[in-house]
Order: structure tokens, then C-alpha cells, then sequence
């Protein structure tokens, strides 16, 4: 299971948070400092998996992280998921952000968390990994975003008419 | 009105939306909360308003407040309300901010039921996808209560991306709502073998997460993953289903037998280091949960080793450096786990792992930690502690040092102390520690200098002068404020130096340095324990004092004690102040005493007699209660005047006087004092609950014959004493290796000399080899080995589990569900809530699936399926209670194994059709193989599919053997892939006429497919292979799968039965293939190489072979074989038509290869393809049955069986093993038949039985194919 997904800049601001264990508010926000804390602090070059502690569910869980550019993308998953596994799922997502944001950049996250949500929701469900396959997610997404333009279109329609 | 719409519409186009409001929030950084405070009065006006898009705008303005931590739950209502909107758009909005910020506690929830339910059932998948998704993360036990039935219906919906979505939300439906887990589960181990691979996938996902938690209810479901395991190439699939059996193994070793092949194949086969890490773990769980002694699995064991060698130390250049960490890190944990079970093949890459420790990462520095935990050995210790110290040195944070110091402790005193040869260069190790700066875990060193001191006996001498130094310098422990977690190793030395000071070379000194006014500085506890053992230390004193004729000596110690001791007094610690006033009072005494000259030393001594044995820490919980004892009752009456109770002084009393808390007057004179000690002794002398301490008092002790174990290397102390803080411990691992040398140079001594005697005096020097681990001799012993436990202690288990731990409600049982044999069919009761109510109103989805019956019309339904049900079970009751009966009998374990077999194959279909019927009830999916897991796991050693395809037709002189050997060979057909189950009997006879077609195309390239073997040197006539029990009556009739093939002086070729490879899902492009597998034993003495394997093809039957290679190239055998090694290969053929009997010429050719000489041989031999070999063993269900044989296309053909003896079981399980049928009914004496040929053609067979005649009616599209298949059927039980 994946207990959360985080995605923060180089300076711990918060793109995305999902949690798929109910926190509150200000747990969240502490949460997502510490885990900052402890990835922020780490050399490039050193391993992706940071054993969670006492931050998430205790000592079942591990924090498998990654870091493009400005953006952490961390996974905190409990020993049910293949560290590797969730290595190449991270990847999976960026790349499937690039595709449907076009070179995605920490800017597009920053505008259109709505949108980011919308695709996570097309990998992982309530904790458990959907689909990995790239291009059945970017189907599945922009099958989404077709209906949604056309409903807009309907709705510009509706107002001036 | 519309003019109030358009103008909501119009003011929204003014509104900011997500992007102005980030926008803003940026450009806002001074006064950000202001902003945002500002925003949320703006959001909180467009709530009220009625549009619904401006809702919606603000509701997705809310989602991204949350993600910054700003509570929105305020909003919940208007959530709710954006979330019914009829527009996709808001409501995807909706949903979202709804699953970021709904939980249990969420009131209107409960609002959100029925709207859910009709996103559910929208004919749009996306709104159903969008809620769906959206519930995964708020479902609360209500919502899960009152959709799981909604949800279970979805998990046939016709869209693939629906069903996937549907399958994964169950797991959190059953988290909250456990009842709905054992109706559901049928249907989700249908979906196993769903035709989209992202159905297949998620609904591995859920039961891998439900099987994690309570593996042994999932065992039963092993046959269907490891089908998956060895046919699906989605890797996250494999992935998930090698973890969840790495997590069934340890339950059940045999299905680990099973697993090394395939896992072992996939390890070599596999490019994704995901995977091949998975790999790995799993059979490293199988290798620990097998038995060890299995010669085939070093070789395993091996692998995963050297795989892992690789993960650890190869970097990768394409990859990520990080990624490159990652796989070392990953492969230091694998190997910590095969260190539990195979230390050896791990400890010789200590090099590796200590090279580990020098990487810059933590994680991997830890994890290497980890490992030499388990890698040290009595050889290697010192070096490695060594180099652990030197790490220590160079450490910069505090938490990487002090982990490298709690693991320095944990390696030496792992299992007793068991690899430490030399307490010296312990002791000096401990010391040196204490020169670490800040850190916290002085009392861990202290605890372990107390331990070594008091339970090894010889080393207390060199643990006395140590500690006495340590005294000396306590200043520089405690000087620095930073310092204060060492300063408890103060509390260990003063306490050794305290109870062993008669072994101090200078006690006078000593008892100085403790009472010196820096020492009130220190903690109270500390501080209790100096006074306690400065009086010890004058007891010693005195004594030695008492001896001289100078009296001033003993009189200056008594004065220096009534200098100091009132700095104590004044402590602030009670039990400083206590000890000290008490002590000081004494000593008053004593130097009255001493001025009147008498000799009170002795009596002084006295007050600290007796040796202090060790207890093991829980060893006074074990001892029982003896029986008529009270512990509550009063012994004595209680005497009338009170007396103060003081409590048990924790520290260095509990350890002398492990359980006695006894009152204590305040003020207490010298006297009674010691006349109270004298009574106390009395007391506990005849306490029998007491820990007897050694009889021997001081005095005696010295004299003990522990003092001849002091260590006899000498070593000159002078210099590490005198230079306190300096590194010593480096000089012992030198010592220790001159200590070894001159053991081994002795031996070898004595050796020469041959002499046998003991030699005298140095009991600790025994013989020793010069290599050998256990030669390495300890130069002091552990007296205390195991843990002091009283007599008669108990065992006990502290075992206990999370008591909150949602799992727990899961664990269901769920095997008879599976079985469905009727056994604990769901009880009404079970059956998931259905709405009743306004059932009306809900959109009934046109896409939803046949079989799920529209609930709102299912109530009278379920009735008269039941109904059905009862008729049809009377019958079958009847048989299935005297089964039970037997089966808890449980004694003929095999016997009880084939029937199951047949009735779980003949009852099915009977669960087939109420499946179908009854949303509720367990649908398909019930056949043989699954039903019984115990026969699919026995069968572990023969190969998991078909059986004697091909019998063999030896070379000359192995031919009569081998005639045998298929004669007595008959097979199970247990874990034969039903592929194309579920579809197959629903779909059409035009569809499988397609695939017929699809199939007489070009075959595809081999499958991979996992076989195990087991190797029966001859047809195996007389074995009888499962858990080596003894079958008293009616024995199936043993098993086995090879037949010899070929053999000569060189070389033994067994063949195992042909297989047809099958895609699991029924893709029949590769049906007319058929895997032979080939055991290649080498019987002679030399090497045999370069074994090239050829068939002379026919017309008919090809032998495929790699691209490029001509059609009479031979292939080369993909291994070379050492003497007495046995190795398998597989060969694929092709056929054309399937219709008559094979039989293939065929050569190995290879090169025998000598010291001196290579030759080349060759052998030949024939293989012989049956029909019965093409068939695939095919579930079938009754109605589809006899609809196939209404048909009219089938052709008939009958046959008579005489003097067959067997019972008809027995006929029914030989045809099944034999000739790949499966039983679709069976009444009495009387079975129909069912099987598939690779190139669909169907074969019914009807079998009754009448005293010793059998009849079978057998009917199949293809009458040379029938006419065949009865020949071999006939000449199966002919041979019987």
C-alpha cells in the first residue's frame, strides 16, 4: 500500500500532497516538513529509500523518493510494495506529467494541481497501484479532459445564448 | 430568474480561479495568511451563491488551501453539493476535494450514499470511474455496508477500465467492512484471471494485500498465482505475486519445492532489476523456510548470492547514481536475510560489506552494519571491531556513531559472548568507547562492563584496574557538559571497583577518587553507588590496613571517610543522603573502635560477604507460584507499631537481593546492623524462594579455583593504565593473533610428539587446529553461559499481537468458500445488504453485465435459486457428510486426497449454475486443481502439468523398462492450465471456431513455461511418493513422470511428459505446440560437453528451432555436465495435425571429456507422441455439456473395458491423470467426461461401470483423433 504521495520543491513548498490515510491539517503540513527535512538533506548520488521511522506508520514503512530538478516526488509505501517497483512508478508519473503538460515544469504543477490530482487518480486508487501503463493512462486522461471541454463549451453556450 | 443565472454567470467571470488565486498567493509573500484569509471570505461568498459553477471554482480553490494546511471542512456541505453535480466537470471537482479532506468523521457523509450510487451506476465510466476513485479514499463502514453490493456489481462491468477500478476499491470495502469480504471473494478471484490485463493485475493487487495480513487463508489460492507467476509478463503483476508467496512459504515448504525453478528461471531470464530483485527475496524465504540439508538449493543459495554481489557492487553507467545506491541497498537488505540461514555463502564477501561501510550513503552504511552483526566469527571479530572502531573515529554525526556503537556491543556480546576469545581487549574496547563525545548510551557500556565483570570471573582482576583508572579520571568523563550520557559508565566502575576491590592493586587511591567533591556533581544514582562501594572499598582497606603494625594508616582511612562522606549527606538525593549518613554513623563506630585498638576489620568485611551469582532478567516471573501458597495472606500477624517501609533501593541492592523488600528502621547502630545482616542471611538461607548465593564468603572466594582462570598472557598494563584515553585495544588484536599462533604452534607440537595427556593448569588452552573456527580457543570463559533461571522456571511466550490491527477482522477463512464442495456455503445472513428501498429511482445502467442481476430485482430471486439449490444438494449432501466424516478422520491422507479430487470436479458444476443464478453466491472458478490445494502441493515434486504425453519407445536395450514405466505411470492433472475457463464455457461455438483458425496460423515463439520435476530413476512403479505415508487401502496408485528415453555407459536421458503450451488466457495460437522436457544425467566419470539434441522432423511433427538454424541443425543443449550432475532441458515441437500417434527419430551427439582425452558420442533414441498427449484437461459445466453433446456434430464411438478391478474413483482419477480428462458429473457408478485437444477438438466421454466391466461412450468431433485416444485408454487399464 501507499500510505502517501508528496511532491514538494527544493525550498519544502508543498505541489501535491495525497494522503491516503486521514490526517489532519496541521499533521499533513508537519508531515510533509519532516519528510522535506530528511530528503532535502540528502546527497544526489545516495540511495532513493529512507527508512520512514516514527513519520508514517512506523517502522513498516519506507520513504522511496526521486528528485527532477526543482521537484521531489516521494512515496512513502509500507513493505507490501517493491522499492524498485515504486522507483520506476515515480518515473512512470513524471512521464506521463510531461506528456500531458507538454515538458512539464514546476510552474504547471504549481497552476494546475487540479489537474496533477486527475492523473494521479489515473495510477494509483486509494492507495493501491491502478495502472502502469503510460499510455492507458494518457488515454484515459485526455478521454477526461475531451468531456470536460466539451461540457465548458455547452456551459459558454448556455450563458449566451 | 435566467437573468439571475446569467448574472451568477457573468460574476463568475470575474472571479479568480485557481490560477489567480495561486498567482496571488505568490505575489502575496509578505503577508500571505492575510491574503489567503481574505481569499477564504471570497470562496465563502461564492458558496452562497447559487451557480453551480461558481461552487465549483470554489471548491477547487478549497482542495488547493487544504494541500497548504488550511482546514476546509467547513465546506463539507458544499463539497457534497459540487459532487452531484450533473456535469462531470464539478463533479470530478467535487470528488476530489472530497477524497483530500472527507474522512469517518465527516458528518454529511452520510448524505453522499445514494448520490455515489448513482454516479456508480451513471452510464457515463467516467463519472462511475470519478466516484469510485473519490470513495476509495473516504469510504467509512457505512458507505462500505451500504455500496459493497453496487461495488461487487461493478466488478463485472463490461468497460475493463470500470472492473479494474471496481476490483481495487474492494480492499478498502473490506478493510471497513469485514462481512462483505467472503461474498465477495469469488467473484474477486474470478478476476484474477480477467482478460484485461489491468482487471488481472488489480485484482492481484488486493489479494496480494489481503494475503499479506493473513497469509494462511490464502494458501488455497497458490495453484491459480502460480499459474499467473509462470504466464504473466506484466511485471508489477509478477512482482506483487512473488512477494505475496514470499510471504506463503514460511506457511507451507512444500509450495516452496515448487517455486525454485520458476524463480530461478525468471532470475536468469529477467532484464528488469525490479523484478530480479523480488526474485530473489522470495527464494531466499523459500531456502529459510525449507529444511536445510537440500543439496539442490546451495546451488539456489548461490545465485541469489552472486546476484546479489552484482546488485551491490556493479554501478550501473546508464543509470542515475542514486538509482545505483538504491540497488546496493537493496541487496545489503537481501543478504541480510540469507545471513540468517546461511551465514557462510554471505560471509565470504565480508570484503564487500565492509567496503559498504565506507559509502558515503547512511542507509547503505547501516544496512552493512547490519550484516556484520551476523557475519563475525571468533576469527574475525577483533579485525572487524577493529574496523568499526576506526569508523567510530571518523564518524560525524552523532546518530551514525552512536549506531556504530550500539552494534560494536550488539556483535560482541551477540549469543553470550560467544566470539569474543579475549575479555581484555573487550574490556579495552569498552573503555576507549567512553572517549566518545555526546554520546547517549552510556549506561549501554555500563551495563555491559558490569556484566562481563560479574560473569566472567577471570577477568576481574584487569576489569578492576581498568575501572579503578577510569575513577581516577573521571574528570575527564564528566567535564564536559556534553558529556552527560557517559557519565553513567561512572556507575559501572565505581560498583566493579566496589564489590571486587580486593583485586585493587591500589584501594586506598581508589577509595580516594571516589570521594572526591567532584563527584557530588554527578547524578544522585550514580553518586547512591559511590557511597555504597566507598564503604565497600574501606572494608577492603581496612583489612589490608589492620595487618601492618602501624595502626595510623587504618586510622587515616576511617578519618579521610568522616571528611568526606558529609559532603553525601547533604546531598539532595535521598538516597545518597540515606547510604551516606548510614555509612558515615559506621564509620564513627569503627574509628572509636580502632582508637581503643580492637580488630574490627574482619567484622567490617563481613557486612559485604557473600558472592553475587547472576539471575537472568525474567527469571523470577518464571518461577510458578507453588501451589497452596498465598501470596497475599499474612504469615505473621502484623505487628502492631508501624514501621516505616522503605522502598527497595533500585539500583546495586535489586541486583544482590533480587526480590526482598523488607523494613527497614530508620536509624539503625552499627550493632543491630549487623546483627540484622546475620539475621537476613539466616532468613534467606532458608527461604526457598531466595536465589541462593554460593556459600563461599570473601575470604573463601579468593581462594576459589576462579582464581587459577586469570588469564595467563600477561600483558603489560602499565602503559594504557598510566595514559588513561589512549587506544589499547589495537595491541590485543596482535596479542590474540600471538595467543593463536603459539595455540596452533602447540598443537602442532604436540601433534609430532603425538601425545595425548591434557596439559595441566591451562584449562583454557585446549587442543586447537590451525584453521577451524571452534579451534579458536577463548583465552577467558563466560562462566554464566546460559541465563540463570531457577529451577523449575517456566517457559514462556510474549508473543502478542495488535489487538488494533484492522487486519485482524479479516481473517476470514475462506477455503471452504472456495471449495464450495457445500461444506459452509455464505449463510444468508452473509449476503452483502442489498438496497431495498427506492430501488425505483435508481438508474439501472444498461451496461451492466448479465450475471449481475439487477439488485433491486434480486430479493425474489435469491429465493428460488435456493430452492434449486436444495434440490439439487439433497443429493449430494448425503455423499459429501459421510466425506466430512472421513476427512476429520483424517488417516488416509492420499485416499482422502482423490476423492476430493472428483467430488470437488463432480460437484461443480452444481456450483456452476447456482453461480450464475445468485449475484450473492460464489461464482465459477471452483475446479479440481483449486479445490485442493493439498493435492496440487503433493504432487510438488512431479511437474506441475500433464504427464506421460509421449511414452517412450527406448533405445533397444531400455525399452522394456520403459514400456513399464508408462504403463505404471499415471499422472495428476492438477495444476493443467484451465485456461479460457470462464469465457470458454460461455462463449460460443463460433468463437472458438475463430480461435481454431487464429491457431492454425503461424505458431508463436515457445512461452515460457516452469515445469518441476522430480526424478524417478525408473518408471517408479513402486514409489509412493507423497509425505511418505503409508496408504492402508484403495491408494491412488503412485506417480511419476519420467520414463527413460535413452541410456548408455555415458549418459541417461529421461523424458518427462510433453506439455502443450497454453497462454492462460486462452489464446490457443500456440496450441499445437508441445514442450517435451528432457533430464540429461551424467553416469560417468568424466565431463560431458557441447550435447547437441536433434530430431530427424516429419512431415507432421517438427522440432522448433532457433531463427536462422536449417531444419536438420541440431540444437545445443543450453549446459555441459560435471559427473553424477543431472540437468533438464526442453524441447519444443510443432505439430500439424494432432489426430494420430507421433513418433520422432532422434540423436544426441556430444563430446566426453577426459584429463587427458575428449571423445565424441553419440546416442539415439525415440520419442513417441500419444493423442492423449494433445489433450488439455478442460473444465466443464454440465449445461454446456450436454448442449455439446445435443449438438449433433460429434461422432460416436464406444469401447468395453473387462476385468478392470479398481474403484471406479480410482478409473475416473487414472483416466483424468492419464489422459487429461476432467470429470464434469458423476452419479454413482456412472461419469461423463470431458476434455479439449490443443486444436479444439472435444472429447466426451461417458464411463460407467458394472462389476468388472467398464463401458465408455466417447464422442468427438474427430473420429481418427477418438478412435486413438480409445486405443490408449484401453491400453492404459489393460496394463493393470
Amino acid at each position: 500500500m501507499i500510505k502517501a504521495i508528496l511532491i514538494f520543491n527544493n525550498h519544502g513548498k508543498p505541489r501535491l500532497s495525497k494522503f491516503y490515510e486521514h490526517y489532519n491539517e496541521d499533521t499533513e503540513q508537519q508531515i510533509i516538513r519532516e519528510t522535506f527535512h530528511l530528503v532535502s538533506k540528502r546527497d544526489e548520488n545516495v540511495c532513493n529509500f529512507l527508512e520512514g521511522g516514527m513519520l508514517i506508520g512506523g517502522s513498516d514503512y519506507k520513504l522511496i523518493y526521486r528528485h527532477y530538478a526543482t521537484l521531489y516526488f516521494v512515496f512513502c509505501v509500507d513493505s507490501s510494495e517493491s522499492e524498485l517497483g515504486i522507483l520506476d512508478l515515480i518515473q512512470v508519473f513524471v512521464e506521463t506529467l510531461d506528456k500531458c503538460f507538454e515538458n512539464v515544469c514546476e510552474l504547471d504543477l504549481i497552476f494546475h494541481v487540479d489537474k496533477v490530482h486527475n492523473i494521479l487518480a489515473e495510477m494509483v486508487m486509494g492507495g493501491m497501484v491502478l495502472e502502469t501503463n503510460m499510455n492507458e493512462i494518457i488515454t484515459q486522461v485526455d478521454a477526461q479532459n475531451k468531456m470536460e471541454k466539451s461540457e465548458v463549451s455547452l456551459t459558454l453556450f448556455d450563458i449566451y445564448s | 430568474m435566467a437573468l439571475k443565472i446569467v448574472k451568477g454567470s457573468i460574476d463568475r467571470m470575474f472571479d479568480k480561479n485557481l490560477q489567480d488565486l495561486v498567482r496571488g498567493i505568490r505575489n502575496h509573500k509578505e503577508d500571505e495568511a492575510k491574503y489567503i484569509s481574505t481569499c477564504i471570505d471570497e470562496i465563502k461568498q461564492e458558496l452562497k451563491q447559487d451557480n453551480i459553477a461558481v461552487k465549483a471554482n470554489a471548491v477547487c480553490k478549497l482542495t488547493y488551501l487544504q494541500m497548504l494546511g488550511y482546514d476546509v471542512s467547513w465546506a463539507a456541505f458544499n463539497i457534497v453539493e459540487v459532487m452531484s453535480s450533473s456535469k462531470f466537470t464539478y463533479k470530478r471537482i467535487g470528488y476530489l476535494a472530497a477524497s483530500q479532506c472527507f474522512h469517518e468523521s465527516t458528518d454529511v457523509i452520510m448524505l453522499t450514499t445514494n448520490q455515489i450510487r448513482k454516479d456508480l451506476s451513471s452510464p457515463n465510466q467516467y463519472d462511475t470511474g470519478v466516484a469510485l476513485t473519490g470513495l476509495s479514499c473516504f469510504v467509512t463502514p457505512d458507505l462500505a455496508r451500504d455500496l459493497a453490493n453496487d461495488i461487487m456489481t461493478l466488478m463485472s462491468h463490461t468497460k475493463p477500465y470500470i472492473r479494474k477500478k471496481a476490483v481495487l476499491i474492494m480492499y478498502k470495502v473490506f478493510l471497513k467492512y469485514p462481512e462483505s469480504l467472503r461474498p465477495a471473494f469469488p467473484r474477486l478471484k474470478e478476476k484474477l484471471e480477467d482478460p484485461d490485463p489491468g482487471v488481472q493485475s488489480a485484482a492481484v493487487n488486493v489479494i496480494c494485500e489481503l494475503a499479506r495480513r493473513n497469509p494462511k487463508n490464502y494458501l488455497s489460492l497458490a495453484p491459480l498465482f502460480f499459474k499467473l507467476m509462470t504466464s504473466s509478463t506484466n511485471n508489477w503483476v509478477l512482482i506483487k505475486i512473488i512477494k505475496l508467496f514470499g510471504a506463503l512459504t514460511p506457511l507451507e515448504p512444500r509450495l516452496g519445492k515448487k517455486l525454485i525453478e520458476p524463480l530461478t528461471n525468471l532470475i536468469h531470464s529477467t532484464s528488469a532489476m525490479s523484478l530480479l530483485y523480488e526474485c530473489v527475496n522470495t527464494v531466499i524465504a523459500v531456502l529459510i523456510s525449507l529444511s536445510s540439508g537440500m543439496p539442490n538449493h546451495s546451488a539456489s543459495i548461490q545465485l541469489c548470492v552472486q546476484k546479489l554481489r552484482i546488485l551491490i557492487e556493479d554501478s550501473d553507467q546508464n543509470c542515475e547514481p542514486s538509482v545505483n545506491a538504491c540497488m546496493k541497498y537493496l541487496g545489503l537488505l537481501a543478504m541480510s536475510k540469507i545471513l540468517k540461514t546461511h551465514p557462510k555463502s554471505v560471509q565470504s564477501h565480508k570484503d564487500l560489506i565492509l567496503q559498504c561501510l565506507d559509502d558515503k550513503d547512511e542507509s547503505i552504511r547501516l544496512r552493512a552494519l547490519d550484516l556484520l552483526y551476523g557475519m563475525v566469527s571468533k576469527k574475525n571479530l577483533m579485525e572487524i571491531v577493529k574496523k568499526l572502531m576506526l569508523h567510530v573515529d571518523k564518524a560525524e554525526g552523532t546518530t551514525y556513531r552512536d549506531e556504530l556503537l550500539t552494534k560494536i556491543i550488539d556483535i560482541c556480546s551477540q549469543s553470550n559472548y560467544q566470539y569474543i576469545t579475549n575479555f581484555e581487549w573487550y574490556i579495552s574496547i569498552l573503555v576507549e568507547l567512553t572517549r566518545l563525545e555526546g554520546t547517549r548510551h552510556g549506561h549501554l557500556i555500563a551495563s555491559q562492563m558490569l556484566d562481563v565483570a560479574i560473569r566472567v570471573k577471570a577477568i576481574r582482576v584487569f576489569a578492576v584496574a581498568q575501572m579503578a583508572t577510569l575513577l581516577d579520571n573521571a574528570h575527564l568523563l564528566t567535564g564536559n557538559v556534553q558529556r552527560k550520557g557517559i557519565c553513567e559508565v561512572l556507575y559501572a566502575a565505581a560498583w566493579i571497583c566496589g564489590e571486587f576491590s580486593e583485586h585493587l592493586d591500589n584501594p586506598t587511591q581508589t577509595l580516594e577518587a571516589m570521594l572526591r567533591p567532584k563527584v557530588a556533581t554527578l547524578p544522585g544514582h550514580i553518586q547512591a553507588v559511590y557511597v555504597q562501594n566507598a564503604a565497600k572499598l574501606f572494608a577492603t582497606v581496612l583489612k589490608s590496613q589492620e595487618g601492618n603494625t602501624d595502626s595510623t594508616a587504618a586510622q587515616e582511612t576511617s578519618q579521610l571517610m568522616i571528611d568526606r562522606l558529609p559532603l553525601f549527606v547533604q546531598s539532595a538525593n535521598l538516597e545518597v543522603q540515606e547510604r551516606a549518613s548510614c555509612i558515615l554513623q559506621l564509620v564513627k563506630y569503627i574509628q572509636k573502635l580502632q582508637q581503643k585498638d580492637v580488630e574490627i576489620a574482619e567484622e567490617v568485611i563481613a557486612l559485604f560477604a557473600g558472592e553475587l551469582n547472576p539471575v537472568a532478567p525474567k527469571a523470577q516471573k518464571k518461577v510458578p507460584v507453588p501451589e497452596g501458597l498465598d501470596l497475599d495472606a499474612w504469615i505473621n500477624e502484623p505487628p502492631s507499631e508501624s514501621e516505616s517501609e522503605d522502598e527497595q533501593p533500585r539500583a546495586i541492592f535489586a541486583k544482590e537481593e533480587p526480590k526482598h523488600s523488607r523494613p527497614r528502621h530508620t536509624e539503625v547502630d552499627e550493632k543491630e546492623l549487623a546483627k540484622r545482616r546475620e539475621a537476613r542471611k539466616q532468613e534467606q538461607a532458608n527461604n526457598p524462594f531466595y536465589i541462593k548465593s554460593s556459600p563461599s564468603s570473601q575470604k573463601v572466594y579468593q581462594e576459589a579455583p576462579g582464581v587459577e582462570h586469570i588469564p595467563v598472557v600477561q600483558i603489560d598494563l602499565s602503559v594504557p593504565l598510566k595514559v588513561p584515553g589512549l587506544p589499547m585495544s589495537d595491541q590485543y588484536v596482535k596479542l590474540e593473533e600471538e595467543r593463536r599462533q603459539k595455540d596452533r604452534a602447540d598443537k602442532k607440537k604436540k601433534e609430532k610428539k603425538k601425545r595425548k595427556e591434557k596439559r595441566s593448569g591451562r584449562g583454557k588452552r585446549h587442543d586447537s587446529g590451525p584453521e577451524s573456527e571452534e579451534d579458536i580457543t577463548p583465552a577467558h570463559m563466560v562462566d554464566i553461559v546460559t541465563e540463570e533461571m531457577p529451577e523449575n522456571a517456566l517457559p514462556s511466550d510474549d508473543d502478542d499481537k495488535d489487538p488494533n490491527d484492522p487486519h485482524k477482522a479479516l481473517d476470514i477463512d475462506l477455503d471452504n468458500l472456495m471449495e464450495m464442495a457445500g461444506r459452509r456455503p455464505l449463510a444468508d445472513s452473509e449476503k452483502l445488504p442489498v438496497r431495498s428501498h427506492r430501488a425505483a429511482e435508481v438508474l439501472k445502467s444498461p451496461a451492466q453485465d448479465g450475471d449481475a442481476e439487477s439488485a433491486a430485482s434480486q430479493e425474489p430471486k435469491k429465493k428460488s435459486s435456493k430452492e434449486k439449490r436444495e434440490k439439487k444438494k439433497d443429493k449430494d449432501r448425503d455423499r459429501k457428510k459421510s466425506k466430512e466424516d472421513k476427512k476429520k478422520k483424517k488417516k488416509h491422507k492420499h485416499e482422502e486426497k482423490g476423492e476430493d479430487l472428483l467430488g470437488g470436479q463432480a460437484e461443480e458444476p452444481v456450483v456452476q449454475s447456482e453461480a450464475t443464478s445468485e449475484v450473492a453466491a460464489p461464482p465459477t472458478s471452483t475446479t479440481a486443481e483449486v479445490s485442493d490445494l493439498d493435492f496440487w502441493l503433493s504432487n510438488a515434486p512431479v511437474p506441475s502439468n500433464t504427464q506421460e504425453a509421449a511414452t517412450v519407445v527406448a533405445a533397444a536395450e531400455a525399452a522394456p523398462t520403459s514400456e513399464v514405466a508408462s504403463g505404471t505411470a499415471p499422472d495428476s492433472e492438477p495444476d493443467e492450465p484451465k485456461d479460457t475457463e470462464t469465457e470458454e464455457t460461455k462463449s460460443s461455438k463460433h468463437k472458438k471456431k475463430k480461435q481454431k483458425k487464429e491457431k492454425e496460423e503461424k505458431e508463436k515463439k515457445k512461452k515460457k513455461k516452469h515445469h518441476h520435476h522430480h526424478h524417478h530413476s525408473d518408471g517408479g512403479g513402486e514409489e509412493s511418493v507423497q509425505n511418505g505415508t503409508v496408504e492402508e487401502e484403495e491408494p491412488l496408485p503412485p506417480m511419476s513422470n519420467y520414463c527413460l528415453l535413452a541410456e548408455n555407459s555415458y549418459i541417461k536421458m529421461m523424458m518427462e511428459d510433453a506439455d502443450k503450451v497454453n497462454d492462460i488466457q486462452g489464446n490457443l495460437q500456440d496450441g499445437s505446440q508441445v514442450v517435451v522436457s528432457v533430464i540429461f544425467e551424467n553416469k560417468c566419470d568424466s565431463f560431458l560437453k557441447s550435447m547437441e539434441f536433434n530430431v530427424l522432423d516429419s512431415l507432421n511433427s517438427k522440432l522448433q528451432r532457433p531463427e536462422g538454424s536449417g531444419p536438420h541443425d541440431g540444437l545445443t543443449v543450453p549446459f555441459q555436465l560435471p559427473p553424477g550432475v543431472s540437468n533438464e532441458a526442453r524441447f519444443v515441437f510443432t505439430m500439424q495435425s494432432i489426430i494420430t500417434p507421433q513418433k520422432l527419430k532422434g540423436t544426441l551427439t556430444f563430446i566426453v571429456k577426459n584429463e587427458d582425452s575428449s571423445t565424441h558420442e553419440k546416442l539415439d533414441f525415440k520419442l513417441h507422441f500419444t493423442c492423449t498427449s494433445y489433450l488439455i484437461s478442460t473444465p466443464c459445466y454440465s449445461d454446456a455439456f450436454a448442449k455439446l453433446l445435443e449438438s449433433g456434430d460429434l461422432k460416436c464411438s464406444s469401447v468395453k473395458l473387462e476385468g478392470v478391478v479398481m474403484p471406479f474413483h480410482h478409473l475416473l482419477a487414472r483416466i483424468c491423470f492419464r489422459h487429461h480428462f476432467s470429470v464434469v458429473e458423476r452419479i454413482d457408478s456412472c461419469a461423463s467426461m470431458y476434455s479439449r485437444s490443443i486444436q479444439d477438438h472435444h472429447v466426451c466421454l461417458l464411463v460407467k461401470t458394472s462389476g468388472q466391466t467398464v463401458s465408455i461412450d466417447a464422442k468427438c468431433d474427430e473420429p481418427t483423433l477418438l478412435g486413438n485416444v480409445l486405443d490408449e485408454i484401453k491400453q492404459t487399464f489393460s496394463q493393470c
